[in-house]
């Protein structure tokens, strides 16, 4: 009891805060200790979009030296089951993760109102659809595995329409896997986190006064979408 | 009444709520549409242009709503303006070097299998590469300086 009270003096009142047992001393008050990870967590967010911007740069300077291939790649990524119409997959794909997106900020808007039963619920439906992209993906993969569409000097597709100057096929394939693959381990460490979360909520270790970990793997996540966002029209739809 | 109270324990911040996010969702579900849409009809070098135009769109919704930055402190906003910003550097700086080459691929990247072989003049083995920065030859230099002089 006596260290509650001292608590109390040590932070100039604030009741609410004191009594947290999440609450770290050196945090004058819950909402400071919230905003400071919260900048940390956007400074992390700056070098994921500086890790990607690399490789988007690199994908733009080859498009560049190789515009034909590229384009002709380009077609090839679209020639899924409805022809050469649609890109089924990569559409698929952004529709699933959007729709991640929203029950993820649904799940941390649950466990800022105090709804845990429903938080753990938003968060299972997360890391389904997460597993439903990646599931799209292995077959996407797959495909490509198989018709020897591989990156750089593993490139051995033996069809007429890829085989002509070999060099940019293969350049456009290393950029796809490596971009794609990239952003998929992003999705797996995703799940990861997600399925702690779960637990973590399930355990009652959130409520409206500290939900902290759920809003920055929410930040997290929707990072993970915002990079497909460019993604997707960089290799599925520009021709 | 309750639920006020606890939202406003974040010293008065406001999150948006459900309402927003799904009206959010369907914006970009509907934007997803369009630029597929878009892409099937041919604009020439515009379309890459409308993909990357409706593509920073859908960040920019992503990142106000579901990221809540219209309701934060600006100070994550700026973090993240500045991301965008310096990657614009790297990009522009990159382009202006690439537009202003002759080639910019190394000399000795190995050639692939299955490639059609280059020609003799692209053959770095064969004949030098052209090198638009070397010094001009002494021998070459040398009878023009005084020319210019007379």
């Amino acid at each position: 009891m006596s260290t509650t009270t001292t608590d109390v003096h040590a932070h100039g009142g604030h009741g609410e805060d004191a009594h947290n047992s999440h609450h770290q001393h050196h945090f004058a008050t819950m909402e400071q200790q919230f905003d400071t990870a919260k900048l940390g967590m956007w400074l992390f967010i700056v070098t994921e979009i500086l890790l990607f911007g690399g490789l988007f740069v690199g994908f733009g300077l080859m498009q560049h030296q190789y515009p034909r291939e590229f384009i002709e790649a380009h077609e090839h990524l679209k020639q899924d089951i409805f022809g050469r119409l649609v890109p089924l997959y990569g559409t698929l794909n952004t529709m699933v993760l959007l729709i991640s997106s929203w029950t993820m900020v649904m799940g941390v808007n649950a466990a800022r109102t105090n709804q845990q039963k429903k938080t753990v619920r938003y968060l299972v439906i997360t890391i389904l659809l997460a597993c439903v992209f990646l599931c799209v993906k292995y077959v996407e993969y797959a495909h490509k595995f198989h018709d020897g569409l591989l990156p750089g000097i593993f490139y051995a597709h033996q069809s007429e329409d890829l085989i002509k100057g070999t060099h940019g096929y293969a350049t456009f394939f290393a950029f796809y896997f490596m971009m794609t693959g990239l952003h998929g381990i992003h999705v797996l460490v995703g799940i990861g986190l997600l399925s702690w979360l779960a637990v973590r909520t399930k355990r009652g270790d959130f409520n409206s006064e500290y939900y902290t970990p759920l809003d920055l793997v929410g930040l997290y996540w929707h990072v993970v979408d915002m990079i497909w966002i460019y993604l997707f029209p960089l290799y599925y739809l520009i021709s | 009444m309750s639920s006020d109270t606890e939202s406003a324990t974040h010293a008065g911040q406001h999150h948006g709520g459900p309402r927003i996010y799904t009206a959010n969702l369907f914006a970009l579900l509907f934007l997803t549409v369009l630029t597929v849409a878009a892409a099937s009809f041919n604009f020439g070098s515009a379309n890459v242009v409308i993909a990357l135009a409706i593509a920073s769109v859908k960040a920019t919704l992503v990142a106000l709503f579901f990221m809540h930055l219209i309701w934060e402190k600006p100070v994550n906003a700026i973090i993240a303006i500045a991301g965008f910003l310096f990657l614009g550097i790297f990009l522009m700086f990159d382009f202006l070097d690439v537009t202003s080459r002759v080639n910019y691929l190394p000399n000795n990247m190995p050639q692939m299998q299955n490639a059609t072989p280059a020609p003799d003049s692209m053959n770095p083995l064969k004949t030098p590469a052209p090198q638009p920065f070397a010094p001009v030859p002494a021998a070459a230099a040398a009878p023009a300086a005084p020319a210019e002089h007379k």
